[in-house]
């Protein structure tokens, strides 16, 4: 019998859920045992008119990380689904927009002139701006047009697996890929991983909790066994699900939330966030405001791995402007 | 049941006018039947009469309804009517959902016919997809200690007791005060019919204290109160009073003999002395004193023990500490009254600078027969009779610095003292007044008789209060400065004393009080019923009751008739030997519970328990009163509130959603 075919691919993401995958180490030796690596464009060199020429449904899994911000990604979130039988939202960025999704406290506009203009690292005396098509000699050169919201791959595509971790721990990797090759699988639409959170994994010791003001890690030396949250650091590991061994707590720092949210959570940042406001030492809105102070950027803080999956998905447009072309040509591809 | 086995009934309430007035009824049933699984949709004249409610019983019948959905009032208003018609038709009570069409819609659009009409349709839209959602849920049935807590021995506490203790359950009434008796026993006369208030108060002070089913607890207080209804522990703070109250027989020896002369600043608001060993005042229940280790000397200098000296019985007891009293009650009243205003805070009326300046509570005293002066009304010298007298009303109440609200008794207490005035002197009495309300029975008729008796009413209000004298008739006098308003001239009055009608406030300590006994205060301070109609002495916690002043400004008819309402209501939960608990509440998936703790300091309800050994929260359901203050808390939702589930309130948002203008509503896009 043929090994089942796997196809991996690398959408909006920084590139770490590759290395997550390598860093199966030996074992990733099994993972070339089992299957036949038809497509990943990271590791070996593959056309996408290798993909366009499959068969649909020929590729048996397909692990697809990175969130979807243009059309590049979208095309190929699609054609990846329509050659797929099992499609895997792989690492957060897939699962729920991550890092990138941040962008939807902004729109395409107000990023672009930062990146290209007002950073205080741009250097760019002729204001130089990228061009979605540019001509030259030899000819013209087109980009792939960049969306004005970031969204997940589920957003896009019709998802079958999740598998969370920023990146996903190799255990959390090694446990969807054991279940895909025997087969047992969880219901579609699952999330593979525990149901329980950071904070029960995790060995501090909790307490009723006050919180009065927030430190940067650099800040203070956490006590080492009672509960971050307590001590006034940032800790997402209340709301966020396991996977992860509670490894960064155990180690004095903050979870991240990279795990996303818990079984039945629709929104990950809405519920850091309500636990964190619930526990505020403050009676009056005032006081609120000055413990809220020394927790810098709280709506990236609480939205870091869920921006474009929360109930808002994004901020509202500056100006009430209208949807751009570019955007109703996104939309028109959902 | 699966989806489309659900079948919705939905009955559109005109109310009247209240409702059809405004939003197009008719039209709002019509395009109701083309909701999801709604079987049929009807309008009603009056949902909550009989014929509303037996259609809804009929249909449930007739076409097999499974949920019932009645746009109408407040759920405050009419919940509990449809749910009991709902169960009476033959469904779980739960399985209803209330579209509030006549608060949020037409009452407050009412220029705007066609938006409230929309937004009719968009509430009932919301209930219907929340309705599909509904569980069936069971009400807990939980036992009720007969025994009752009154907190508060004002007339409106002793009422109370004396009711629940006539009806043969035992009552602890807890007052802070060494008496019962609270203001009451301060006054003189009483109007409208100017009973002696002493005459009428003290039997029954006096039947509380003797009575078998009543347990005094005086110089005392309540500490915490945990539990739920039917089943409270209290711990109750009995302060040392120095004096064992089974030797004690109330002679008085001690306090004559007391070298510790005192400023009465409580019963003699501040006009008359007691000792350092004291009863309140002659008439008080006990009849024990107490030693007030403030201003003892024995305390300060190690010195005296006169008193114990002189007992006949040693009664007296220097090292005696405060104690701790446990209590197990299935009901509490809270009657714990009111403060006054203190007029320091509105320092051109001059009190406290004008000796001639007297407080409404002061003047009590003086006019008291038993009081400093022996019932004389006499200047502050204690001497000198007054020729002419104001009385300034609203002082502290119904002005937006101090206290937006009307006081409600300060008019009758005015016309009261500009009776006793001219009753007693032959001085001029000048009553001035913002508007006079004198509602209640035989009060005009009162106000009647001291018009006729010569007082002088000058409608307006007072700017200030002045020994700055402008002519030679002011001289020596306190001159009360006023804009006539009936006759639009600023008038100068010159009096020899003047009286402010100050306004009863909350307790200072009200907030403190309420959150003790989980109850609320309102935007004036004052303690809130559960519905200013229906439900006045009820709170939000099932079992705590209030009555008398603490609820709001009332006299002692009000006052008394709300202690009767209170233990009546008392009886009746104690008859019923068991109650229902709402269904409604938040459990927590102990499974899952992380055990982060981030709700444990959230309820307001103190139903959150920490298990040590299981790492686990858990909520007490008899203490849990659905609030969702926990549900929203909980970072990993594993806590979920009944009735307020995450499924039922995203269906009522989607529900709200739909587009109303289109006939066949769809829902809003769907998530992708
Ligand atoms: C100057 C003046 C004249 C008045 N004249 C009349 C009149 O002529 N006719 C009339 O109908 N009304 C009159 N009133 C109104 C009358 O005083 C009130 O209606 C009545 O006293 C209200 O009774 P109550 O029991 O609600 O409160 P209160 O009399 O205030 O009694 C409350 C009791 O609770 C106790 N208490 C408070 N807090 C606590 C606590 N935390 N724990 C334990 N115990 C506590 C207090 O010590 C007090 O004994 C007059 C009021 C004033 C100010």
């Amino acid at each position: 019998m043929s090994k089942p075919k796997l196809a991996l691919y690398w959408a909006s993401s920084c590139g770490g859920c590759e290395i997550a995958v390598l860093g199966l180490h030996e074992k990733i030796l099994d993972v070339a045992e089992a299957f036949d690596i038809v497509f990943w464009p990271c590791v070996m060199d593959f056309k996408y008119e290798d993909v366009e020429a499959m068969e649909d449904g020929e590729i048996d899994v397909c692990l697809f990380n990175g969130a979807i911000r243009n059309d590049e990604n979208a095309h190929l979130a699609h054609l990846l689904r329509r050659k797929s039988k099992v499609m895997v939202a792989f690492g957060s960025c897939a699962f729920g927009g991550s890092m990138p999704g941040l962008a939807n406290f902004n729109d395409r506009e107000q990023m672009f002139n930062y990146i290209y203009h007002d950073s205080p690292s741009t250097d760019n005396p002729d204001g130089i701006v990228p061009q979605q098509r540019t001509d030259m000699p030899e000819g013209e050169l087109v980009l792939p047009n960049f969306w004005n919201t970031v969204k997940t791959l589920a957003q896009v595509v019709p998802v079958d697996y999740y598998l969370p971790g920023c990146p996903p721990e190799a255990s959390s990797i090694e446990t969807a890929v054991t279940a895909i090759v025997s087969g047992e699988l969880p219901p579609p639409g699952s999330v593979i991983g525990p149901d329980i959170t950071v904070c029960d994994e995790c060995p501090r010791e909790k307490h009723e909790k006050k919180i009065s003001r927030f430190y940067r890690p650099q800040e203070i030396i956490p006590d080492p066994d009672t509960c971050l949250l307590e001590q006034g650091l940032f800790c997402a590991g209340i709301a966020t699900r396991s996977g992860c061994g509670a490894r960064c707590p155990q180690v004095g720092v903050g979870c991240r939330g990279c795990y996303g949210p818990n079984e039945g959570v629709y929104d990950h940042g809405a519920k850091i966030m309500t636990g964190i406001a619930s526990v505020l030492d403050a009676d009056t809105p005032e006081e609120v405001e000055a413990i809220l102070d020394t927790l810098p950027d709280p709506a990236g803080y609480f939205y870091r791995f869920h921006m474009p999956d929360s109930l808002l998905r994004r901020t509202a447009r500056t100006n009430g402007k209208k949807l751009l072309a570019s955007e109703q040509v996104a939309a028109s591809e959902l | 049941m699966s989806e489309n086995e659900k079948r919705v009934g939905v009955y559109v309430c005109h109310c009247g006018h209240n409702i059809a007035g405004t939003v197009d009824v008719e039209h709002v049933a019509e395009w109701a039947y083309n909701l999801p699984n709604v079987i049929i949709s009807r309008d009603n004249k009056f949902m909550c009469a009989s014929t509303g409610q037996e259609q809804i019983e009929e249909d449930v019948k007739e076409f097999n309804l499974t949920h019932v959905v009645v746009a109408s009032c407040s759920p405050h208003m009419h919940e509990k009517t449809f749910r009991n018609a709902v169960e009476r038709s033959g469904l779980n009570p739960y399985l209803f959902e209330m579209a509030n069409i006549r608060e949020h819609a037409s009452w407050v659009h009412p220029d705007d016919q066609d938006g409230a009409t929309s937004k009719a349709k968009a509430l009932v839209s919301a209930a219907v997809h929340r309705v599909l959602h509904h569980e069936e849920l069971t009400p807990m049935q939980v036992e009720i200690r007969p025994e009752v807590l009154i907190v508060g021995g004002g007339v409106a506490g002793i009422q109370a007791a004396l009711e629940v203790a006539e009806a043969g359950h035992h009552v602890y009434l807890v007052e802070r005060e060494p008496s019962i008796g609270g203001h009451m026993a301060q006054l003189d006369k009483t109007f409208p019919t100017l009973d002696c208030s002493a005459c009428i108060l003290t039997p029954k002070m006096f039947d509380a204290g003797s009575h078998p089913n009543i347990t005094l607890l005086t110089y005392a207080e309540v500490e915490q109160v945990d539990g739920y209804v039917g089943n409270f522990t209290v711990r109750v703070r009995k302060k040392a009073k120095m004096v064992h109250e089974d030797l004690c027989t109330g002679c008085g020896t001690c306090w004559e003999k007391c070298p510790k002369k005192v400023i009465d600043t409580v019963f003699e608001s501040g006009l008359g002395y007691r000792k350092a060993i004291y009863r309140p005042f002659p008439q008080a229940v006990p009849k024990y004193p107490v030693i007030d280790v403030e201003t003892c000397i024995y305390y300060d200098t190690g010195k005296c023990r006169a008193c114990e000296k002189f007992c006949p019985t040693d009664a007296i007891d220097f090292e005696m500490q405060d104690e701790i009293v446990n209590l197990e009650v299935g009901n509490i009243i809270v009657a714990t009254g009111y403060d006054l205003f203190d007029p320091r805070r509105i320092p051109q009326y001059g009190y406290g600078r004008h000796e001639n300046v007297f407080t409404s509570m002061e003047f009590e005293r003086l006019v008291n027969a038993a009081g400093p002066s022996d019932g004389r009304v006499v200047l502050r010298d204690g001497e000198t009779t007054p020729q002419s007298v104001a009385i300034i009303h609203c002082v502290g109440s119904r002005d937006k610095n101090y206290n937006g609200h009307c006081s409600a008794i300060c008019c009758m207490y005015s016309l009261k003292f500009a009776h006793l005035v001219k009753e007693r002197t032959e001085a001029e009495v000048y009553n001035f007044y913002i508007d006079m309300r004198t509602i209640a029975k035989g009060y005009e008729e009162f106000y009647d008789r001291v018009l006729e008796e010569g007082a002088h009413f000058i409608r307006g209000k007072v700017s200030e209060i002045t020994d700055a004298t402008h002519a030679s008739e002011e001289e020596g006098k306190l001159v009360v400065v006023a804009e006539d308003t009936l006759i639009g001239k600023q008038r100068r009055v010159p009096v020899d004393m003047v009286i402010l009608a100050v306004a009863m406030e909350p307790r200072a300590d009200a907030e403190e009080v309420a959150h003790r006994f989980g109850i609320g205060c309102g935007d004036t301070g004052f303690f809130t019923e559960r519905h200013p109609k229906l439900d006045p002495v009820a709170t939000v916690t099932e079992g705590v009751y209030i009555a008398g002043a603490c609820q709001g400004p009332k006299d002692i008819p009000d006052a008394v008739a709300q202690g009767s309402a209170a233990a009546a209501r008392v009886l009746s939960v104690i008859s019923q030997r068991e109650v229902a608990l709402e269904p409604v509440r938040a459990t927590i998936d102990e499974e899952h519970c992380s055990g982060c703790r981030i709700c444990n300091t959230m309820c307001p309800y103190h139903a959150i328990d920490f298990i040590e050994a299981d790492s686990v929260s858990r909520v007490n359901p008899a203490l849990c009163k659905g609030c969702g203050t926990c549900v929203a808390a909980c970072p990993s939702q594993v806590i979920s509130g009944a009735h307020f589930t995450f499924d039922q309130l995203i269906a009522e948002i989607d529900g709200i959603m739909v587009d109303v203008n289109i006939d066949e509503p769809l829902v809003a896009a769907e998530m992708v």
